[in-house]
């Protein structure tokens, strides 16, 4: 399942609602993305997307999970709009019967995510608004799963 | 008519979120229409001067720089995602 929003997620709650009447879960991970300010700089974070580019490219991302690994329910929710420091941007929560299932697509999911799912991340700070970079690393995270 | 989306630094240059154009008909390619919408005036000029490090979607399907672009209907245009 996914969803894009600009309300704030409870993991709690989602977590509940994925495990309903599905006996067959053993093994649940969650990854949830916040705003980071390390510097102290920022006060704000504004996410921009694509509405309806967004939800297939996350849809077909879960797809692609549930084809390679035995998952029983997998959720993916972005936020969008402004946020500040702390705040949550993305949860994902990934369900199978062992664990190693839901590890692999959970990091799977979220290699994903950050490459191909279109949104743009702009920060506002003292010296004025700055769009983030696209991080070379995310790429290489993204490829690993390529060869495997 | 083709519907032209930007996002990000990419609708900041041009100043528009979306626009319907009548794409010449010699245009085939993502490449060409880069270069075509080059011409159009200072902000696409400004927009489009690092070709390269703009990503292209069509129909919303990622799209390489060399792919066709005949009977799309939405050709988007945008900075590298940094979503997550």
């Amino acid at each position: 399942m996914i969803r894009v929003q600009t309300d704030d997620f409870e993991i709690g709650k989602e977590i509940e609602a994925l495990r309903k009447d599905r006996k067959g879960i053993g093994a649940i991970v969650t990854f949830t993305g916040t705003v980071r300010d390390g510097d102290g700089t920022i006060s704000a974070m504004t996410l921009e997307h694509y509405p309806g580019m967004t939800e297939k490219e996350l849809a077909g991302i879960e797809e692609q999970a549930h084809a390679r690994w035995p998952l029983q329910a997998s959720l993916i929710v972005h936020r969008v709009g402004t946020l500040r420091p702390g705040d949550n941007i993305v949860l994902v929560v990934t369900a199978s019967a062992h664990r190693e299932a839901a590890f692999e697509a959970a990091s799977f999911l979220m290699d994903y995510l950050k490459t191909s799912a279109p949104f743009w991340k702009r920060e506002s700070g003292p010296s004025g608004d700055n769009w983030v970079e696209a991080k070379q690393q995310d790429d290489a995270a993204a490829e690993r799963w390529r060869d495997r | 008519m083709t519907r032209l989306l930007y996002f990000a630094w990419v609708k900041e240059k041009t100043g528009i979120a979306s626009e319907d154009v009548a794409v010449p008909e010699e245009i085939a390619t993502v490449a060409e229409l880069v270069t075509w919408l080059k011409t159009r005036g200072p902000e696409f000029e400004n927009a489009f001067e690092q070709d390269a490090a703009i990503r292209v979607a069509i129909d919303q399907t990622h799209a390489r720089h060399d792919a066709k672009i005949i009977g799309a209907q939405e050709i988007a245009f945008f900075p590298p995602v940094t979503g997550g």
